[in-house]
């Protein structure tokens, strides 16, 4: 079997902050890492390859050549072969051409993969749209939200999450899946796993190294733009009720909470 | 647009470089001026910090238009439906809806796929639909992404509608990406504002992006339909117009047989443990005092509409409440839309789990617990005593 | 955070790194339920085992990844004990295990047992005490009488790491009761084995998470091929264990100190008393600075040690002994004090202070108690004197 992957590199958002004075996004000391549903795509592939032997397993990202990381991790993980997507083509590509990029990056790749794996969503852009869209354009079907996987003679059986119950779904290989926190503890690198991982070096691959065409990629393919960023508002409140009977207190809190129309 | 660097006027300062959402900013090892990489998305934040003006934002070549703009008229927004029942997030769009198509002068249309949903036509016109587009089919019978999204592509082609929303929901977020590669549309995920020019017949879509840190606003300039998906409770339902109807329209869709089979369905993740994702969570701290007292909180979730209930870590080490709900550092961060602490006393190591929650409501005997630091509303008051009047004044 | 120049090697300092980072994002989290419930982490083993950290004391043709510097492995126990030392114990004591067979098995012995301990599928156990043996380890009663190809073993072993969980046990016999502790003889026992059963787990004041339990023979028959070395060479395999496990308990002793210090300098930073951090106090802040400096000297002395038995040196009793007492002593005072910066906090069990004092007891018992590392320096000064005195 073959399973690709798609890790993305993302800052640490837990450590991303707004200045409270200039108002703008500190980001000093923040860490690059691999998006944490990746994580959890890639131990699910981990997985699937301990209990099949003889399965590989492609880490692919797109990004700048520091994107590199991300790649080394996996194979320090145990993935056994990575790609590294980088050009100044794909600089501004939204979610739309990004897909369509990752797409052909895996067409590319042999043997054809049974298997395509994409973290829910990237901490960084919450859109959760490239798993889908990449295997739109690679005519995959796809299941989005899994959490759970078993594999039998071509065949996966696929848990699935919704807001309030799962579903066990049965499709054919090959098939893609974006995957949830849910699904498994990601282990950590092996100590081999990193040694090996040092001494790889890993080319960039271009967009037309990927037969990519120019007028799908980059920023100017992109049908969204982003116009504008800014903080959001700053927390309202802090008040504190106090010496009133619960009752009164309560019934307040109704109010504000409707007026704030949460409930 | 693309950014420019002007490399003569550059002082190394790396100003820019502090600010740049996407890491696409780096400095040249050599004299410390600064480079753009591929991750860079002309988002301008750094133009806007530059000291000594070296940054700007140059036109690019516009996107060659995938669609004539001028051809696309009309707001749609998907009917979300499971087993028949219409969800939550598709009255809300349509309260939205209703709101940008009058601004914009055009007709709102719902979107219904499935299979016998007959029943829910006529509550969509009820909340704001003129049209409802309906595709009924025995392959829309369960949701798989497929077909949803063959049908959905298919009546975006055929009526050409300018703005399509759908939920930010795990059926919505699941087909709706592979419908804006199939029509070649530009998609906004989770958006929590959105607005319409007129003139320009823009969608302005707001969404937060880095954990909630910052918020952007996002065009579609020259695809369409300009779509976008919004999460659940983010708008208001409107009030429904009893006896308002509209136009129903029947589509006839080719559709393959899904790919995907659907073995089973099991609709009882228990709630109330899915801490992580909950809209809402009602958090139970040491004040809380037992393991049955949890079932007061239990109530207090029900009463808010299922929400999910918490604990902080000196409940789940008393062995009140497994450590599956536990919110904090060695449990699970949260970003509700309302957190209700109750008896927690906010150690630093529950705050940094749930501090960026939308709305922190705190309940506490202690006038000082730190809790009340990052609380917006707090309430001086004994637990039980506030919370079954809470419950209470939910209900009404 | 500033650090001394050790001339750590690259593969130390990566073990420093990952070992951390695991000891923060897996034990931590579960420390404190460990204690609590007495429970064995063998989650943690087997992971541990995944990322290729079992072996670090093993040299690579036995599946490992020792090449001649022990301190890779010195540095896994430590950044373990920064966090826990039921954890770290329940690890190394792998290692103490396989020792004897390291120090004096066969060819054969060493090809089928050491592999699958690096690979962490198995786990192993040392097992000498005795009800009536503890320091005076030549008064063990467990007898082994040579049967045909085979050895008979009755007895019953007391207080053993990793019992009832480890599958490989190097387990010390009387062969020849006549010669005292030159009668003992090493046996490799397997779990599983026909008369080879497990008695009661201990309930401990401290290293909670460790497995402590009765090993008990009752007409046991090994392979005479499991005989370490020759019959009467066991205490030595004994003896030479401690003394190249001692600088482990000294790892372990420097990591709890280190675990203790840095919670105790966080909470003096944060806590405030009369409108100040407590830190601010110069009574205080001298605790500390006297902390730091034992973890620190604790630290030096243990690495040092540690360069000197890779050197090749023979003769090293001594400065094991050392670093296991001082860095033991020291740990013992830092976790105390610890408490102390702590105040009635520190006496609570929501703070890790509290577990850590109690831990930090063992460091002072095991492996000889801290009065036996100060006979066998004294000894040795002793000797070594009237060597020099005869010159």
């Amino acid at each position: 079997m073959h399973i690709v992957v798609c890790v993305k590199q993302v800052p640490n958002t837990t450590q991303v902050r707004i200045h409270p004075e200039t108002n703008t996004l500190v980001r000093d000391g923040v860490e690059s890492v691999m998006n944490p549903f990746d994580e959890n795509a890639l131990e699910m592939a981990l997985q699937l390859k301990e209990k099949h032997p003889g399965t590989k397993v492609t880490a692919l990202t797109m990004g700048p050549a520091q994107a590199a990381a991300v790649l080394k991790e996996a194979v320090g993980r145990g993935a056994d072969e990575v790609m590294l997507l980088c050009d100044k083509a794909f600089a501004g590509s939204d979610t739309w051409a990004t897909s369509y990029a990752l797409s052909r990056a895996i067409g590319t790749l042999e043997p054809k993969p049974d298997l395509v794996l994409f973290g829910k969503q990237a901490i960084d852009g919450d859109t959760a749209q490239v798993g889908p869209g990449v295997a739109d354009w690679l005519g995959l079907p796809c299941i989005t939200y899994a959490f759970g996987i078993e594999i039998a003679g071509g065949q996966a059986v696929v848990q699935r999450a919704f807001e309030d119950g799962y579903e066990r779904l049965e499709v054919a290989l090959p098939c893609a899946l974006t995957v949830l926190k849910e699904a498994n503890v990601p282990r950590m690198a092996s100590l081999r796993g990193k040694m090996a991982a040092k001494k790889l070096e890993i080319a960039p691959v271009t967009a037309e190294q990927i037969g990519a065409d120019p007028a799908r990629i980059g920023l100017t393919a992109s049908p969204t733009r982003v116009v504008k960023i800014f903080s959001p508002p700053p927390k309202t409140g802090g008040v504190k009720w106090q010496g009133e009977e619960p009752a009164a207190m309560a019934r307040r809190l109704v109010e504000a909470l409707r007026e704030r129309q949460v409930i | 647009m693309a950014l420019n660097i002007d490399l003569e006027v550059c002082t190394g300062c790396g100003a820019c470089v502090a600010v740049c959402p996407f890491c696409a900013l780096t400095q040249r090892a050599s004299d410390g001026k600064v480079e753009v990489n591929e991750a860079c998305t002309a988002c301008g934040a750094c133009v806007e910090v530059c000291p000594v003006g070296a940054l700007s934002l140059a036109a690019a070549p516009a996107a060659p238009a995938a669609a004539a703009p001028g051809e696309f008229r009309g707001l749609w927004v998907v009917a979300e439906q499971r087993g028949g029942r219409l969800q939550e997030v598709a009255f809300e769009l349509l309260g939205k809806g209703r709101e940008l198509a009058d601004q914009l002068g055009v007709s709102l249309g719902a979107v219904l796929l499935g299979h016998g949903v007959g029943d829910c036509v006529a509550p969509l016109f009820e909340h704001g639909a003129d049209r409802v587009y309906v595709v009924d089919h025995p392959a829309l019978e369960t949701y798989t992404s497929e077909p949803y999204a063959e049908a959905m592509s298919e009546l975006i082609r055929r009526h050409k509608p300018e703005i399509v929303l759908a939920g930010a929901t795990s059926i919505g977020r699941g087909f709706i990406a592979r419908v804006a590669i199939q029509v070649n549309a530009g998609l906004t995920a989770d958006c929590t504002e959105l607005a319409v020019e007129p003139e320009s017949r823009q969608l302005l879509q707001t969404r937060p992006a880095f954990g909630g840190n910052i918020m952007a606003t996002i065009l579609c300039p020259n695809h369409r339909p300009q779509m976008a998906t919004v999460r659940p409770k983010v708008f208001a339902r409107p009030a429904p117009e009893a006896g308002r109807t509209g136009e129903r329209m029947d589509e006839t869709v080719e559709l393959k047989a899904p790919v995907v089979r659907v073995l089973e369905t099991v609709n009882a993740m228990q709630n109330e443990v899915n801490v992580a994702g909950a809209e809402f969570i009602v958090t139970g701290g040491r004040g809380v005092g037992g393991a049955e007292n949890f079932k007061l909180l239990a109530d207090l979730a029900d009463a808010l509409g299922g929400a999910a209930v918490g604990a902080s870590r000196a409940a789940v080490d008393a062995g009140w409440i497994s450590s599956f709900h536990q919110v904090g550092q060695t449990g699970k961060t949260v970003r509700p839309k309302i957190y209700i602490a109750c008896g927690v006393s906010g150690q630093i190591q529950h705050l940094v789990g749930m501090s960026s929650s939308d709305t922190i409501i705190a309940i506490n005997k202690d006038p000082d617990a730190p809790i009340f630091d990052v609380a917006d509303i707090g309430i001086v008051g004994d637990l039980f005593e506030v919370v079954p009047e809470l419950i209470k004044a939910l209900r009404q | 955070m500033a650090e001394l120049n050790y001339g750590l090697s690259e593969l130390a300092q990566e073990i420093r790194g990952m070992v951390r980072e695991f000891a923060e994002t897996r034990v931590k989290p579960v420390r404190a339920e460990l204690d609590e419930e007495g429970r064995f982490p063998a989650e943690i083993l087997r992971e541990l085992g995944k990322m290729d950290l079992m072996g670090l004391y093993i040299p690579a043709e036995y599946g490992g990844t020792f090449e001649g510097d022990s301190l890779p492995n010195i540095i896994a126990v430590e950044e373990l004990s920064r966090i826990c030392i039921g954890v770290s114990v329940s690890y190394a004591a792998n290692g103490l295990g396989a020792d004897p067979i390291l120090i004096g098995g066969s060819e054969a012995q060493k090809k089928k047992y050491l592999p699958p301990l690096a690979s962490g599928e198995k786990w192993a156990a040392y097992a000498l005490t005795e009800p009536n043996a503890g320091s005076d380890a030549g008064s063990i009663r467990t007898t082994a009488v040579k049967k045909g190809d085979k050895y008979v073993l009755n007895g019953t072993k007391q207080w053993i790491t990793n019992g009832g969980e480890a599958d490989i046990y190097t387990v010390f016999a009387v062969t020849d009761k006549a010669r005292g502790a030159r009668g003992v003889s090493a046996f490799i026992v397997e779990k599983g084995t026909p008369g080879f059963s497990f008695g009661k787990k201990e309930n401990k004041l401290g290293i909670r998470a460790s497995a402590t339990r009765e090993l008990i023979f009752e007409d046991c028959e090994v392979p005479a091929e499991n005989l370490i070395g020759r019959e009467g060479t066991g205490f030595i395999w004994a003896m030479k264990t401690f003394d190249v496990s001692r600088p482990g308990i000294a790892a372990q002793a420097v990591g709890l100190a280190q675990g203790a210090l840095d919670e105790a300098v966080a909470y003096a930073k944060v806590r405030e008393q009369f409108g100040r951090p407590i830190i601010a106090n110069q009574g205080l802040s001298w605790m500390l600075a006297d902390m730091a400096t034992k973890v620190e000297t604790a630290r030096a002395l243990t690495y040092a040690v540690v360069k000197t038995i890779d050197a090749g040196s023979k003769d090293y009793s001594k400065f094991s002994a050392m670093c296991k007492m001082y860095a033991s002593d020291a740990a013992m005072q830092v976790a105390t004090d610890a408490v102390q910066v702590f105040g009635g906090y520190g006496y609570m069990k929501e703070y890790p202070v509290e577990k850590m004092m109690r831990d930090a007891k063992i460091l002072q018992i095991y492996e000889g108690t801290n009065q036996i590392q100060r006979d066998i320096i004294g000894l040795a000064l002793n000797k070594e004197y009237a060597a020099a005195a005869r010159k």
